[in-house]
């Protein structure tokens, strides 16, 4: 089981993937808002969305896992 | 006269405030959400109020425990300081409505040129310039929002019609990108500013951002403190800012004085206020948007004025005439401001964590506006600005070099800053020559890196 984090504390400001997606490295799949800022958190790997650890709207700290991967 | 007042904010620009206060012998009550309960700010005042959770709209944007802590203290002002309420209508009404003073002006000019078709009516009106552009309302139909991008003729600028602060605007350069980015602008406005409604706008190649300072009084009397030049901007947003502008002729000065009075004196400005202007190669002047706030470059224009800005809207605030600001006896020919973000100087992207070290050398030209200190916790929540340096000067090149010498003895450790990338942009050739404009970060900073890699 393969695992997306987050690179900085922040909100989820948008999810752009469900579970089941298939998902490919570098591809972006979750945006933060931190300190008044976009980031985009990118996959490392290839997979298939097992299952989503976060939603729109909830706050995540630094190395926190935002999805699982299959 | 008031006696206590309430900053509804936090950070350097709350401490800013309290300064004031504390010259003018005014009681000073502080706000603070679960995240600054041990900030400076809160440190700052003589008493403090707890307004709620980390995030801003339990906190900071939350108006009914704003006023509530404010009556509980016995305030009878509110300084908005800016962002957050500072230019909220509904905050200013109901501040007056619960009998407190409040250090702005009244809602119903805060309404119009806090929107920006409503402001660029009034200075259409007032016989300002104003860069070409128009309302999209039903911001959806992607047809009808490329129809008007092509009349106004690409490359265009999409804002939030209800925005500020340089966020959820993007320059769009045809109709194929317009179609990419427009939901992604929607959702911004949206979420940021509760409309979806959009302005577009004529984009102006390589122009220089100058505002001019306005200050007027209950009785009429307006007066403009000279200009600020804002050019430097990463995100749209500022991070050097000086005044007076260099290679601007005394003609366009003038006239910038002139439109920026017109305009403050036709809406019945009362309060400081600033005119944001683009002013493109040929110094053709193009009104851009008014903020109805204190400034965060203010400290430039009270350096090579003498004015304090805050005693000023207090002193208006209490329904004091305006003296003549523009003779004051002041030492300096030059200020220079910078903003230290909590970000890496590469790309920009935000640096929470802990200030391990936060030193600043003593040196007497240099003036520091901050809200941390050495083992503050800067976290997510809020803008990741952690406060200012200003450097006064008998020339302009003699703050820059002041400001240089200040910045490369800094020492700050725990988090990234964008101190080298302000080093770097005071030292670079086109800046000294005084010749940035917008692009300046992405041409001489952001590209260069790119390059380099």
């Amino acid at each position: 089981m393969k695992e997306v984090k987050t690179t900085m504390a922040g909100n989820v400001w948008k999810v752009q993937v469900a579970a089941g997606d298939e998902v490919t490295a570098g591809q972006e799949v979750v945006i933060l808002e931190s300190m008044k800022m976009e980031i985009p958190i990118t996959c490392e790997t290839n997979g298939v969305i097992d299952e989503l650890k976060v939603e729109e709207g909830s706050f995540v700290n630094e190395d926190d896992v935002l999805m699982t991967l299959k | 006269m008031i006696k206590k007042l309430l900053v509804a904010n936090r950070g350097e620009i709350a401490v800013r405030i309290f300064k004031t206060c504390e010259k003018l012998g005014i009681q000073t009550v502080a706000v603070f959400s679960d995240a600054d309960e041990h900030s400076v700010h809160v440190k700052a005042a003589d008493e403090a109020r707890w307004i709620g959770g980390s995030r801003v709209k339990e906190s900071y944007l939350n108006i009914d425990k704003i006023l509530e802590v404010a009556k509980e203290s016995g305030a009878d002002a509110i300084h908005p300081g800016y962002g957050f309420v500072s230019e909220n209508p509904d905050f200013a009404k109901r501040v007056k409505e619960a009998g407190i003073t409040f250090i702005g002006p009244n809602e119903k000019i805060m309404e119009t040129m806090g929107h920006k078709i409503a402001a660029r009516e009034a200075m259409i009106a007032a016989g300002v310039p104003v860069v070409p552009g128009k309302t999209i309302e039903n911001a959806d139909d992607e047809q009808t929002v490329a129809k008007i991008c092509r009349e106004i003729g690409y490359p265009v600028m999409i804002k939030a019609a209800a925005g500020g602060g340089g966020i959820g605007m993007q320059r769009v350069d045809h109709k194929e990108e317009l179609i990419k980015v427009l939901p992604s602008v929607i959702k911004k406005a949206e979420t940021f500013f509760g409309s979806a409604e959009l302005y577009v706008e004529k984009f102006i190649e390589n122009p220089r951002h100058i505002e001019a300072q306005v200050v007027g009084d209950i009785y009429g009397n307006v007066q403009c403190l000279g200009e600020r030049d804002c050019s430097i901007q990463r995100r749209n947003q500022k991070v050097v800012e000086e005044a007076p502008a260099v290679n601007l002729s005394e003609e366009t000065k003038a006239s910038l004085y002139q439109y920026a009075e017109k305009a403050a004196k036709d809406i019945g400005y009362t309060n400081v206020g600033t005119i944001e202007f683009l002013v493109d190669d040929k110094e053709n002047i193009f009104f851009l948007e008014m903020n109805t706030r204190l400034q965060v470059e203010h400290p430039v224009t009270e350096e090579v004025t003498g004015v304090d800005l805050v005693e000023w809207q207090i002193r208006i605030a209490e329904e004091k005439r305006i003296m003549d600001l523009k003779e004051r006896n002041v030492s300096y020919e030059h200020a220079i401001e910078v903003r230290v973000y909590a970000e890496d100087p590469v790309n920009f992207f935000p640096s929470p964590g802990k200030l391990k070290r936060w030193s600043f050398p003593d040196m007497p030209s240099i003036r520091y506006d901050f809200g941390v200190e050495e083992s503050t916790h800067v976290t997510p929540f809020y803008d990741p600005m952690l406060g200012k340096v200003i450097s006064k000067g008998h020339s302009r090149l003699e703050a820059i070099a002041q400001l240089v010498e200040c910045l490369e003895n800094a020492e700050v450790e725990g988090i990234k800053t964008n101190i080298p990338m302000l080093v770097e942009t005071l030292q670079h050739p086109v800046f000294k020559e005084g010749k940035a404009t917008t692009q300046f970060v992405q041409t001489h900073v952001i590209e260069k890196k790119r390059t380099q890699v």
